[in-house]
């Protein structure tokens, strides 16, 4: 529900970091214990980013399952989809959550710099003589 | 899912479950898409939430600079938060100099009826721009802060909006998080709201006046909330009846 400010914010954070490129994906992370759902966040962003310089970019998502470590006996335990947070070694509930919480953005697939560019970062496709021409690239 | 990632060297394995932030550190050169897009990949590695965050630190040190305590009440629509609130100022505004921020989506309903107990009100309407705002956050406490006399309070109550999901998510600069939950929204809640059940140190249990009507089973709400929340402290309210109310504001005055 909350999906489209959080979609403000990743807008905030791709701007400054991809720094006026354009960006194809943003990679983010996901714990099952965010409550985002990553449909809607996929949908949120399509919203947000139309009519920025983000427009066309996605949202890849990479989900983290939820783990607990029982204090008492170390067992890691999967919180499982309806959650106990119950160490599944010895049953009790002193236990620390060690994945799941994730909130981040990984990455960034960005495209080339400048379409002019595009033979500087591939220098084995053209001869010298037609990058040094620095005009229309051949792609 | 896409637990599976790949490396530059071409190995692929599962995340397992070790502390994220080491996970982070390790894999700062890795391809965590688990696909090849031909793009220029940046690393990032920043979070989503650290501009609320951020702020939500400067709330808290405000809030102790001007030595007041700051409780977050959540709960769903209808759980009785403004009742709740109401007594709890009957009761304490005469003792406890306290001010409500006011998380609402419209209208001025909620701080209308907190009005007339001497407490300061600020009302925050999160309706405005798109679509609304289901939580408060951080930077919209924030925002509330010069319309409160933090130096002359010793409380402040925020009543966030109604909703068991987006609240939690949010640190907004409080010292305790509390949520009313009401007998008449069944005893599985727990398990289908984990994450805001998780996030409370207090469970206010409301409308145990309704206990002989409605066939609800204590002790198994109560198992569910300790599946989920084995450390929640937990109190039997009606803030209707007035019963176990002086317990909450006891609970409120005795905040560390």
């Amino acid at each position: 529900m909350h999906e489209l400010s959080i979609c403000g914010s990743i807008a905030d954070i791709v701007t400054r970091r991809a720094a006026g490129r354009a960006v194809k994906v943003i990679n983010v992370r996901v714990g099952q214990l965010r409550q985002v759902v990553p449909d809607t966040l996929v949908y949120c962003w399509e919203l947000v980013s139309a009519d920025t310089p983000l427009a066309g970019s996605r949202i890849s998502i990479e989900a983290v399952p939820a783990r607990i470590r029982c204090r008492s006996c170390d067992q890691v335990t999967d919180v499982g989809a309806v959650p106990v947070f119950a160490c599944g070694g010895c049953g009790g509930f002193d236990a620390e959550v060690v994945s799941g919480e994730e909130f981040l953005i990984t990455s960034l697939e960005l495209e080339p710099f400048f379409p002019d560019d595009a033979g500087l970062m591939a220098p084995h496709q053209g001869t010298g003589k037609e990058g040094s021409q620095g005009g229309v690239a051949s792609s | 899912m896409g637990r599976f990632h790949r490396h530059d060297d071409g190995t692929v394995h599962a995340h397992d479950t070790r502390n994220d932030h080491d996970h982070e550190q390790e894999h700062a050169t890795g391809d965590h898409s688990g696909y090849a897009t031909g793009g220029e990949r940046v690393e990032v590695l920043e979070r989503i939430f650290d501009e609320n965050d951020k702020t939500a630190a400067a709330n808290r040190a405000e809030f102790a600079a001007a030595g007041v305590r700051v409780v977050n009440l959540m709960s769903s629509p209808g759980a009785g938060k403004t009742t709740l609130l109401r007594e709890t100022l009957a009761r304490l505004a005469d003792r406890v100099r306290v001010g409500i921020i006011e998380g609402d989506i419209e209208t001025s309903l909620d701080a209308d009826k907190l009005a007339g107990f001497g407490a300061e009100v600020a009302l925050i309407n999160t309706g405005n721009g798109f679509g609304g705002e289901c939580h408060l956050d951080a930077p919209m406490v924030r925002s509330a802060l010069p319309r409160l006399p933090l130096g002359d309070l010793d409380l402040v109550l925020i009543e966030n909006v109604g909703n068991l999901v987006c609240p939690a998510e949010f640190d907004v600069g409080e010292d305790a998080r509390a949520m009313v939950y009401a007998i008449t929204e069944g005893e599985d809640k727990p398990l289908k709201y984990p994450v805001m059940f998780r996030s409370c140190g207090l469970v206010v249990v409301n409308k145990v006046d309704l206990l002989p009507y409605l066939g609800f089973d204590m002790e198994g709400f109560l198992g569910n909330l300790r599946k989920v929340n084995p450390a929640a402290e937990v109190m039997l309210v009606s803030a209707r009846t007035g019963e176990g109310v002086g317990a909450w504001c006891d609970w409120l005055r005795a905040l560390p």
